[in-house]
């Protein structure tokens, strides 16, 4: 922190326009806060509007920013605004624009502090902006505290309600133990590599052998941390519990964004710090990470009777799948590593694809969850059954999301899987087919649980209970957002063209 | 001859393929929403669209030149430029007549399900599946190509598991499951093979010319590697074809699906798997072909033997048929992997030959089903006195399908025996068994069902409406013709294959043996009776 103070006092020009996206947000967060002071109890629909509008705004300076096409560095190297990190900044933005139209209706009809949730829902996700941009290992654990300690809170807000008490209490104790492992695991580094710049880090690691074992030991523990956040297999145990106890639409943003930035954390880490250090095995340990979450998670999906658990140890193996390029990467890094630069490429780039794709389908499946939920007033699976009699759009969008997760042509799925595996392949040898066959496999497992749930919707009689319930507007758009991300990407990948180009640039 | 020359120069100046993939498509969205107390419009979309796409296949068929090399009304669109992916497509002799066999039997199967509750879901989803199974054969990109095989399911799966029989969500997963964890490896195979492509220099591309030339000029992959990846191109399509022992999907899947799935599931997506052994896997990787011939051979030839054997003693008509396609597949198989020009062509022939024959018993059995609600042999008897028409159409079907000779599948299973005979003389004399046995199986059932005296409730049931005649009789009509006159058949398919085979040599040092009748088509003019009948 001191090394950055210095830095501002040398270099007092400030990049207002590089921190515009945040300033906007913290604007943003202040308003909605002061909204509900100057209009106690009446702030109904007032927050959420503010909010929204609010998220938009910090997405214009974003959009200014990658049509300037300057990579601005501030804070010596520690603070970057580069295409990768705008790519990024734009996805959050926009993912946290949906679940506040999932959220409106939701949180207004039910008995919920409305401010309150806005104003912890935006400061989660100002930790998120913050961290597509932190290359320094003191700016990524600031950012990702403040990505996770609102989410604690949200994960509890049904305070009535013990499921989500327990939820929150789970989220918050295992968010506590890993944030420790990960600043015990990065103090070894910064007490090997005498810096906690992650471009100096990566440059110390490869010069000097000196001291492996506490790197390894240092890298070991800053990944398993993380492996924590992403709810990676072992440490994915209170994902499902939290997902189920949380209001729907705080399930979907931690299922969603606050994993989106636990794995843009990794990705800044592994790619910008500890690459250069293959000797200490992390890719060893990323890839029994990335293996195991696939088939448990799946494995575990596979006994669900409610959607929402279902969607968690899904959501568990999407993770696992997200792990396989970072692997891939290590693999190619070791030895001579005469494919490093091109796996490197091709497994950032799939990494944010399969981010921004697996962002945008289990979004609108959670949307489509919570207005199913709003007739049948239940999350189990079962209450799907004849969805598509009473209310075929619904049954029809659901499968599109549901054939989007598993893979399966043309929507959206099928193009993160496809980078995916390139880089499974690409990083070659034994490791990475198999790595890429596991991925085969659990790829077919999936489809089995998302069939099922297709199943129920299309071809099993409806329930007594089933009534065709208006869905809201708001929830209406985020559906329709959701979708046409999902078949436009699919149908035409080239969409991620520009982003894949902007990507390269940054690995 | 003007005329017809002015045809062949718009059919190559119009995206023909192009359009025989989107005109279905397009069509299943306006079949979906046509207004649901309007069916009749959603009939006359789905029937207008399917007519369409026959009659722009026919133009194709005719303005189709058969002594060109390569492909013909080839498009190529630039779609997902960074991976080097292109929308590319083109037919040549091994496509040519699976598209048009696609472009057949779907109006059929419209035709043969109008009276399905819910038709304008059902015929949504047929046009998509007429959609995709045209993409899986005309894809020059192996993307592409493998997008279109895995959506194929989609469809398939919903037809099935919404109007099949019985146990239909059992069959419907089974044969999602089973396709899709061979696709895995295929898709593997896939990125391995591009992978390897753009290591030794080249920009990435997935186009399937370019790599198989690359492969087999350079000598550009190991033995190893061209083996690993042969298997795993082999196995996908193993599952689909199905070969032994991978076939467990078919039974359940053709038993449980509508009568209009089981034709199309017979007639054309099980030779995706056959057609994706003749364009993908052999001319990538010949030598690994070669060396795995063996294996396939034997394979293929079990499951002609196994498929007799176990069809003969189902109590289920239509299961009987079901597992009398593995065995037909295992004829194509082993033409296939023969590896030399007549088996090759008669593996080809098998194709189409079995499209018709198949598709005509099942939608026999799908009549069948209509008037008794039962697909029990048990259940049935003495329909010939009940049903003459239909059972007389039956009992065509029936000598198609075992292959006598006047019909499609004489010729197709003959010519196939014959070239593998002469590379592999035990093989094709354990296959010939398969022959047998089919007229064992297929009789069989024929006599315990149609003939004696008709009992209990097969008494006075209706006998073929003309709309049903119309389902069966173009497909009979035509596996008659062709199992006459299958020189216009071959004649499209022989520059082809001989590329094919010429491939082979030049890439692998195989030299294919002299075949004792070179020209093989002739083995018809030993059958002068039947030249002179047709006329």
């Amino acid at each position: 922190m001191l090394a950055l103070a210095v830095d501002l006092t040398k270099n007092p020009s400030f990049d207002w326009h590089a921190f515009a996206p945040e300033i906007a947000l913290v604007g943003t967060i202040l308003a909605v806060l002061l909204a509900d002071l100057i209009w106690p109890g009446r702030s109904a629909f007032q927050t959420s509007r503010i909010a929204s509008i609010g998220v938009l705004i910090s997405l214009i300076p974003v959009l200014t920013l990658a049509q300037d096409g300057v990579n601005r560095s501030s804070f010596g190297g520690a603070y970057m605004v580069d295409n990768y990190a705008l790519a990024l900044k734009a996805f959050f933005l926009i993912a946290t624009y949906v679940t506040i139209l999932i959220s409106v209706n939701y949180i207004g009809e039910g008995d919920y502090y409305q401010s309150e949730f806005y104003f912890l829902l935006l400061t989660s996700v100002l930790g998120m902006t913050v961290m597509a941009s932190a290359r320094d290992l003191i700016s990524i654990f600031v950012a990702l505290e403040t990505i996770s300690i609102p989410t604690y809170v949200l994960a509890g807000f049904r305070k009535h309600d013990r499921k989500s008490n327990e939820a929150g209490i789970k989220y918050y104790v295992i968010g506590a133990v890993s944030s420790a492992l990960m600043l015990y695991g990065m103090s070894f580094i910064y007490g090997v590599t005498g810096s906690t710049l992650l471009s100096s880090i990566a440059e110390a690691l490869s010069g000097n052998p000196d001291g492996t074992a506490l790197v390894a030991v240092g890298v070991f523990l800053s990944i398993v941390g993380f492996a924590f956040k992403v709810s990676a297999f072992p440490f994915h145990w209170w994902a499902p519990d939290t997902y189920e106890g949380s209001p729907s639409p705080v399930t979907a943003f931690l299922s969603v964004a606050s994993k989106a930035g636990g794995f843009v954390a990794l990705l800044n880490i592994i790619f910008f710090g500890f690459h250069a250090q293959p000797n200490t095995y992390w890719w060893v340990v990323v890839w029994f990470l990335a293996a195991a979450s696939m088939t448990w998670g799946n494995l575990g999906a596979l006994k669900q009777t409610n959607i929402v658990r279902m969607l968690a140890y899904s959501s568990i193996a999407q993770g696992g799948f997200m792990l396989v390029p970072f692997a891939a990467y290590g693999i190619a890094t070791r030895g001579a590593g005469t494919n490093a630069a091109d796996v490197a490429v091709s497994a950032f780039q799939s990494v944010v694809i399969y981010l921004l794709v697996y962002g945008v389908m289990n979004l609108g499946a959670f949307a489509v969850v919570i207005a199913i939920a709003r007739r049948t007033r239940s999350g189990e699976i079962s209450s799907y059954d004849g969805l598509f009699s009473y209310s075929p759009g619904l049954a029809v969008i659901m499968s599109l999301f549901l054939a989007s997760l598993a893979g399966i042509p043309p929507v959206a799925g099928w193009f993160a899987k496809f980078t995916m595996f390139r880089a499974a392949i690409e990083a070659g040898g034994g490791w990475g087919v198999s790595l890429a066959l596991i991925a085969g496999v659990n790829s077919v497992i999936a489809a089995f649980y998302y069939l099922n749930v297709v199943r129920s919707m299309w071809f099993k009689p409806a329930g007594a209970d089933a009534v065709a319930a208006k869905t809201p507007a708001p929830l209406s758009a985020a559906i329709a957002i959701c979708t046409v991300g999902v078949v436009a990407v699919g149908v035409y990948p080239q969409i991620f063209g520009k982003i894949a180009e902007l990507v390269t640039t940054a690995g | 001859m003007l005329a017809s020359t002015v045809v062949v120069e718009r059919a190559r100046d119009f995206p023909l393929l192009t359009f025989l993939i989107v005109l279905p498509f397009v069509g299943a969205i306006a079949t979906m929403l046509t207004p649901k107390h309007r069916p009749e419009w959603a009939k006359a979309v789905a029937f207008l669209v399917s007519a369409t796409t026959l009659g722009m296949s026919l133009w194709m068929l005719a303005a189709f030149d058969k002594a060109t090399h390569g492909y013909q009304f080839d498009v190529s669109h630039n779609w997902i430029g960074n991976l080097g992916v292109r929308f590319s497509l083109g037919i040549d002799g091994i496509s040519l007549f699976m598209v048009v066999l696609t472009a057949v039997l779907f109006p059929i199967g419209l035709l043969a399900s109008v009276n399905e509750p819910k038709f304008k879901e059902f015929a949504t989803w047929m046009l998509m599946l007429q959609a995709s199974v045209v993409g899986v054969f005309a894809a020059l990109d192996l993307v592409v190509f493998f997008i279109f095989f895995e959506l194929v399911l989609v469809p398939m799966y919903f037809l099935i598991a919404g109007w099949g029989h019985g146990n239909r969500a059992y069959a419907a997963t089974k044969f999602f499951l089973y396709t899709m964890a061979g696709s895995a490896f295929l898709f593997v195979g896939i990125l391995t093979v591009a992978y390897l492509y753009t290591k030794s220099g080249h920009a990435l591309t997935f186009d399937v010319g370019n790599i198989t030339e690359w492969i087999s000029t350079d000598g550009a992959i190991s033995t190893r590697t061209a083996r690993l990846l042969f298997l795993a191109f082999a196995v996908s399509f193993a599952v689909k074809v199905p070969l032994f022992p991978l076939h467990t999907w078919l039974p359940d899947a053709h038993t449980e699906a509508p009568t209009a799935g089981s034709v199309v599931l017979a007639g054309v997506l099980l030779k995706m798997g056959t057609y994706g052994f003749l364009r993908f896997a052999i001319p990538m990787f010949p030598a690994a072909a070669h060396y795995f011939a063996p294996v396939l051979l034997t394979l293929s030839v079990v499951g002609i033997v196994y498929g007799a054997i176990v069809a003969t003693m189902q109590p289920d008509l239509k299961r009987l048929i079901a597992y009398s396609s593995v065995a037909h597949l295992g004829f194509v198989v082993m033409g296939t992997f023969a590896l030399t020009t007549p088996a090759i062509l008669g593996g080809l022939f098998t194709m189409l030959s079995h499209g018709l024959t198949t598709g005509a018993l099942f939608l026999l059995v799908g009549m069948l089903y209509d008037r008794r609600h039962t697909r029990l042999i048990a259940d049935f008897g003495g329909l010939w006195k009940s049903i003459p028409v239909l059972s007389a159409l039956f009992l065509v079907a029936t000598f198609a399908s075992i292959g006598l000779p006047g019909f499609s599948g004489f010729v197709g299973e003959f010519m196939s025996l014959l070239g593998t005979y002469v590379t592999r003389p035990w093989w094709a004399v354990v296959a010939t068994s398969g022959v047998i046995l089919a007229a064992v199986y297929l009789l069989w059932a024929f006599q315990r069902s149609f003939t004696g005296e008709p009992t209990g409730e097969n008494v006075g049931l209706r006998d073929i409406s003309l709309r049903e005649l119309v389902c069966v009789g173009p497909l009979l009509g035509l596996s008659l013709f062709l199992g006459f006159y299958p020189q216009p058949v071959l004649d499209r398919m022989k520059v082809t294959v001989e590329d094919f085979m010429g491939h082979l040599e030049n890439s692998t040092g195989y030299i294919e043996p002299e075949s004792p009748n070179p020209e093989p088509v002739d083995v018809h003019n030993d059958s002068p009776n039947e030249e002179a009948a047709s006329h």
